[in-house]
């Protein structure tokens, strides 16, 4: 869906997305290294559980939060991506019975 | 952790650093809290890394964007505590009210730091488009392909599509044709006829002239480059299983179905009020700017003591009015701890006060010829409104037909405005859908009301507060 443009002047870094590599460049957020190695949606809607991407880039809408290192709820569009960082969508909030 | 400073400065973009370099130029010492990773805001995001690791992009970025290198460089000469990655999640009182104390979260640590002053300069955000099947993966806010583009270098492949009305849209597509990146058409949603009833504003416009002249070139790059351009386009509408495939509008008395990989959307800038409401201050709605601002004497100042606002948080005027507001409303704050006297200030931001009068000559012609939407309090039943709890327009409307009477009230029935977001993005629909089905004034509707924390804190981050 995102392509990079002026190719890695920057130093290439490898995050892992839902256990997958995923290639970026140091400096990238973590959302705009998602977006540009082809991952179309970051986490599931709070109620519907309907498939949810970011919408604002910049830190407003929430709508890019993903667990990080096992700390769920950061923001995608403001967390700098580093090298080996691993990253899974977030599901859906927990409800009363789900499996922990 | 607790520290001081004269001067706390929220927000790092033309305002805040313009602010926080005249305040420490006289000699106040000054904290800069800001969310991003570098200093610029919005406007410049990113702009030290672009220069120093891809200056090739500052060509299609703009002269408007690189004009941010000298105010960081500005900024960073006068080595104020700059705290990047900071958020403020409460503003509060402290030493009997005397003081303010700005609580901060960073890299998951909690702090606070009081001070004398606060200057809220968190700038804008976009007004929200609650079309159908925005909430689709593929559908963005223009200023997040731009968002990207800026930070990383990273562009929409596939068929991008821009939809909406207002300056941002317009320099999006000519930055993106002048980095060679393909646009697959622009979905001008301006209503037709603007531009004529705008013209009686042309002659304040012309002592902002370069606006003006820019704004033609803008329009003519865009009409030169056959791109596919619909004119006053209306009704529009997200379609796709999953994702968007399809963005369908009514132009020209014609039905329009046209392909797309990414929906980009855009209907105007708001204030970010989410601070300016925390605290308490007294807000007024502006009509044309369809958007409530805070009421602020001339020099920035807020109804609420020791706290000033200063750039778009105050109302729409650009970066450039931002950077002239700062000084202005940094020169105050001089004066207030006593740095300087009244007379100096008064001197000193002659220059700029005289810049931004000129400047903001442009805005009644902007926004003439872009007004902000009419239709979002009618949109369809089925638009989600509040994006985090799923809240839809018809659920809203239930409610207020059940005697809901404000957004307030709204929010305690259905949540909206209770996710992660805390209703930064959903509130002006919120306010529209509720005038809209009432028949009331947006004025009379009034928005939600805000309180700490204002971003997701954890409990380990407050445990560590009580420990300070």
């Amino acid at each position: 869906m995102f392509h990079r443009l002026t190719g890695p002047a920057q130093t290439p870094i490898t995050v892992r997305f839902e256990d997958e590599p995923v290639q970026a460049c140091d400096g990238d957020t973590v959302a705009a290294a998602l977006w540009a190695g082809g991952v179309e949606w970051t986490g599931a809607r709070r109620v519907t559980g309907a498939p949810r991407a970011p919408w604002c880039m910049m830190g407003v809408c929430f709508e890019c939060l993903v667990e990080i290192d096992g700390v769920t709820g950061q923001q995608a569009c403001m967390v700098q991506a580093r090298d080996g960082m691993h990253i899974r969508r977030q599901r859906r909030f927990r409800e009363p019975g789900d499996d922990l | 952790m607790t520290s001081e400073a004269d001067v706390v400065v929220i927000g790092a973009g033309p305002a805040g650093l313009s602010v926080a370099a005249t305040a420490a130029g006289e000699g106040a010492r000054v904290a800069v809290v800001d969310d991003q990773p570098g200093p610029g805001g919005q406007v410049y995001r990113s702009i030290e890394t672009v220069d120093r690791k891809r200056p090739a992009d500052l060509d299609f970025l703009g002269r408007d964007y690189s004009a941010g290198i000298g105010v960081v460089q500005d900024f960073r000469a006068t080595g104020c505590d700059y705290l990047p990655r900071t958020s403020v999640w409460h503003v509060g009182e402290a030493g009997a009210g005397r003081r303010r104390a700005v609580y901060c979260s960073r890299d998951g640590g909690t702090f606070r730091i009081l001070a004398r002053h606060v200057v809220i300069a968190t700038g804008a955000l976009e007004r929200p488009v609650p079309v159908p099947g925005w909430t689709l993966p593929g559908v963005m806010s223009a200023g997040a392909v731009q968002g990207a583009l800026k930070s990383s270098g990273v562009y929409p492949a596939g068929r991008l599509v821009i939809a909406g009305s207002g300056p941002l849209p317009l320099l999006l597509a000519a930055q993106l044709l002048a980095a060679r990146v393909p646009v697959a058409a622009f979905v001008d949603t301006t209503p037709p006829g603007v531009l004529t009833r705008a013209l009686v504003h042309l002659p304040r416009a012309a002592a902002a002239g370069d606006y003006l002249l820019r704004g033609l070139v803008l329009a003519r790059t865009i009409r030169k480059s056959g791109i596919p351009f619909y004119r006053g386009a209306a009704g529009l509408r997200v379609a796709g299983s999953g994702r968007v495939s399809t963005l369908e509008f009514r132009a020209g008395g014609q039905d329009h179905v046209i392909p797309a990989d990414v929906v980009a959307l855009h209907e105007g800038l708001v204030p970010n009020s989410q601070l300016t409401r925390l605290v308490g201050m007294r807000h007024f709605w502006d009509r044309r700017q369809r958007c409530w601002r805070p009421e602020l004497g001339p020099w920035g100042e807020s109804s609420e003591q020791g706290i000033h606002v200063a750039g778009d948080g105050g109302g729409i005027f650009g970066a450039r009015a931002a950077r002239y507001d700062g000084r202005s409303v940094g020169l105050d704050l001089a004066m207030r701890l006593g740095l300087i006297v009244e007379s100096e200030r008064d001197l000193a931001a002659n220059d700029a006060r005289m810049r931004r009068m000129l400047d903001v000559g442009i805005r009644p012609l902007l926004e003439s010829c872009f007004p902000p939407p009419d239709w979002i309090g009618s949109v369809a039943d089925e638009v989600t409104v509040c994006r985090c709890e799923e809240v839809s327009a018809g659920a809203i409307r239930t409610a207020v037909a059940d005697g809901c009477t404000g957004p307030n009230q709204v929010k305690a029935f259905l949540r909206c405005g209770m996710g992660p977001c805390q209703g930064r993005l959903c509130a002006p629909t919120v306010a529209e859908v509720i005038a809209a089905a009432g028949g009331r004034s947006l004025a009379e509707v009034g928005t939600y009301r805000i309180r700490p924390p204002i971003r997701p804190v954890t409990l380990a981050e407050l445990a560590e507060l009580g420990q300070a």
